[in-house]
């Protein structure tokens, strides 16, 4: 029992410090799984890997087209799960020369018999162009309430990037629509606004 | 805090428990007990309960494909096959059956009377019988068991997956939080209790994988259970972490998942690495190779393994520069380990080997598992991947790293460390064929898989095109095969545990270690009084 003592004598006490340093380092990578979602926004924000566009763009100058380019840009669109409207863009495609601005529409109809509020999340393929495509007007910026029967047109006005590397010659954005509810701001929690200005 | 009480009075409690010798009777003995060798024997039985059940799982997966075309069960009910197999295997059968080891070897090894925290290791073993019960019964809830693979994906389980989903987000927390204090309690036993004169260096080396391995456990393990919070907020409370209409992103997802999930398949590995880095040297009656160098490897393959997590995602679109980083650095993880092979190797080279059963299975395990490890080279190329990419090739793959690697590890500890748990030796005839028959069968059944990945069969699809026929015949014969083998170890370890020779204190005369120094079976309390280490 003695030389038991003697051997065990500090433990508890290095138990404890051992017990404590684990749990602070169980607690602190929780955090980190947590944390990951903001580092890995800025990531993409900072890369544009994940094709999310970016907000609205403001030209510091005034851009000349690079004429001897064209790039052509597809557009798709979809309806998330439930969404029941009818959308798609008014063309499918339109060549474009880098540094030009250009204006495209997407046709959107609420055919139901209830007033409904929709929600565009843009997405660019190559992921690697997504740095390089500039919308100064997009309809993906605001909600989208549309009346029982109604149809619009919705704008979006872009400038492709003269940087946009070389290889890249399509570039491909669609957008999903995705049902909000019924009303525009009333039924909005505070993390639905911050994403609708994210999203761009 | 409550966990601090918890185990503040359980160390007091260490000294009350020597005054009494053996252990209580009834049921009671095994509730409450906090004897790190009946913790570790209830460790050993509940994984192998598990193994049986997971195992159940996969021969209805292999029934269904024998043959091509819907033959036995509805695909519902195949996902959920595929599902709860993979969560079982590696939550349920893997995990568990090394803390079980640790917890039995452990102190046996470095000279300690008991674990560090006796209290918390009864508690960290009971959450497990619990935690799966609640997995389990999801298969009999209204809308059936999750059914979107072991990895969960979102929003496959977010969006669409089953009402019972959120029992299984509990279910991984309870597990989580067991595997969590196992860790804990691995650590503070190694820091604190080894016997005097143990250096860090002088340690076996399966204390130093379990050592590294609780280390992977308690960096990951928080992001899985972190991972799963995030769902559950999905699911019910309306977030959006993982859902692109409130802006998060499903990706995301994967990231995280994987940053857990890749350290996770070497805390399923390491500590099989260090049973046989006993075994070998003991069946080849000569000192392990390269003990350093061992321990450093598993130091490398641990940290390594932070920095690869994207493999697994190679086609959700990451750019360029990323995907040579992740395929370089997966690469790099090839030198540790084949450094730890050519040691392997090199300690049997000249050694006097016999092969009982612990070394029949231990020399596959090297073999197999290198096998497993060059087609994870394979994968790991980066443009190649897209072709294997959700194929039978991965099926192969992580079959051969974990059933020889991993299981094969497990049954050449079990039979290794068997006359030491109950003074018996084992039916050394019954054991080789165990393993012949374990041997042929998990070849037949995984062997083909290759073929039939590279020829293009989808992975978790019930059916598939009639050329893949004969490969999956002959694939589902050996998992039968492999799968009825697993009986006969029940039956083996029964009757170890129920009689046969009386074993000596050393029964193998290459081994080396404290653990040989007790008598076998080992007395229910050994090392009250600590050994002196030269």
């Amino acid at each position: 029992m003695a030389e038991q003592q003697a051997n065990n004598a500090g433990a508890p006490k290095g138990n404890a410090r051992v017990v404590g340093w684990c749990m602070a380092g169980v607690v602190g990578m929780f955090a980190f799984g947590f944390a990951m979602i903001p580092l890995y926004d800025v990531f993409c924000e900072i890369t544009g890997i994940n094709g999310k566009t970016g907000g609205r763009y403001e030209s510091t100058e005034v851009a000349e087209a690079d004429v001897t380019r064209t790039v052509k840009v597809q557009f798709l669109a979809s309806n998330g799960p439930g969404m029941t409207w009818k959308f798609r863009p008014v063309v499918r495609s339109v060549d474009v020369h880098p540094g030009e601005q250009t204006t495209v529409n997407f046709y959107a109809e609420n055919p139901t018999s209830e007033p409904m509020v929709g929600q565009a999340v843009p997405s660019l393929a190559p992921s690697e162009g997504t740095l390089y495509f500039h919308k100064t007007e997009c309809f993906c910026f605001n909600q989208q309430p549309l009346e029982a029967g109604e149809s619009t047109e919705m704008p979006l006005i872009f400038i492709v990037d003269k940087d946009l590397p070389a290889h890249i010659t399509k570039l491909t954005l669609s957008y999903t629509l995705y049902d909000q509810g019924k009303q525009v701001s009333a039924t909005q929690n505070s993390r639905k606004e911050t994403t609708t200005n994210d999203n761009g | 805090m409550a966990v601090t009480g918890v185990f503040m009075s359980a160390v007091a409690d260490t000294h009350a428990q020597d005054h009494h010798h053996g252990p209580a009777k009834g049921i009671s003995r095994w509730l409450l007990t906090t004897n790190h060798k009946d913790i570790g024997s209830m460790y050993l039985i509940f994984s192998f309960t598990m193994f049986l059940l997971g195992g159940a799982m996969a021969m209805v997966i292999r029934a269904e494909l024998f043959q091509p075309g819907l033959q036995i069960v509805q695909p519902e009910f195949f996902n959920q096959m595929t599902t709860m197999h993979g969560l079982i295997m590696v939550f349920g059968a893997v995990m568990p059956a090394f803390v079980g080891l640790a917890n039995w070897m452990l102190p046996l090894m470095i000279g300690a009377p008991d674990m560090a925290l006796p209290r918390m290791n009864n508690w960290s073993f009971w959450l497990l019988p619990c935690a799966f019960l609640i997995l389990v019964s999801t298969l009999f809830m209204e809308g059936g068991a999750p059914n979107f693979g072991w990895t969960f994906y979102a929003p496959l389980s977010t969006t669409y997956g089953p009402p019972s989903t959120t029992f299984f987000i509990f279910a991984v927390h309870i597990m989580g939080v067991s595997s969590i204090m196992g860790a804990i309690n691995v650590i503070a036993t190694i820091l604190n209790m080894r016997a005097p004169g143990m250096t860090l260096m002088k340690m076996p080396l399966f204390v130093w994988t379990w050592l590294i391995t609780a280390f992977l456990l308690i960096a990951v393990m928080p992001v899985l259970a972190g991972v799963v919070t995030m769902m559950l907020m999905d699911i019910n409370f309306g977030t959006s972490f993982f859902d692109a209409s409130g802006g998060g992103d499903p990706v995301l997802f994967q990231h995280i998942f994987w940053f857990f999930g890749h350290p996770e398949v070497y805390i399923m590995i390491l500590p099989a690495f260090g049973a046989v880095s006993h075994i070998i040297p003991a069946f080849s009656r000569k000192p392990l190779f390269g003990y350093a160098s061992m321990v450093y490897a598993v130091g490398a393959i641990a940290l390594l393994s932070f920095v690869v997590w994207a493999h697994h995602m190679f086609t959700v679109g990451i750019p360029i520069v990323g995907q040579l980083f992740f395929m370089y650095a997966t690469m790099l993880i090839a030198v540790p380990t084949g450094v730890k092979v050519f040691n392997w190797v090199a300690t049997m080279f000249r050694g006097s080997l016999t092969f009982e059963a612990p070394m029949l299975f231990s020399v596959a395990f090297v073999i197999l598992f290198t096998i497993g490890g060059f087609s994870g080279l394979m994968l790991a190329i980066a443009p190649a991947d897209f072709q294997y990419h959700d194929t039978y090739f991965v099926v192969a793959h992580f079959h051969y790293v974990l059933v020889p690697g991993a299981i094969f590890g497990i049954f050449a500890s079990a039979y290794f460390w068997l006359p030491k748990w109950t003074g018996h030796m084992y039916d050394e005839t019954l054991a080789k064929t165990h393993f012949w028959l374990s041997f042929v069968g998990m070849n037949l059944a995984f062997f083909p898989m290759h073929f039939l990945g590279l020829a293009g069969m989808p992975r978790r699809i019930p059916d598939y095109a009639l050329q893949f026929a004969d490969f999956n015949m002959v694939s589902s014969i050996g998992a039968f095969m492999f799968g009825a083998t697993q009986l006969l170890f029940l039956l083996i370890v029964v009757k170890c545990v129920k009689g046969g020779k009386e074993a000596p204190a050393k029964p193998w005369d290459g081994a080396e270690g404290l653990e040989w120094t007790v008598p076998s079976p080992a007395p229910y309390h050994t090392f009250a009084t600590p050994p002196e280490v030269k």
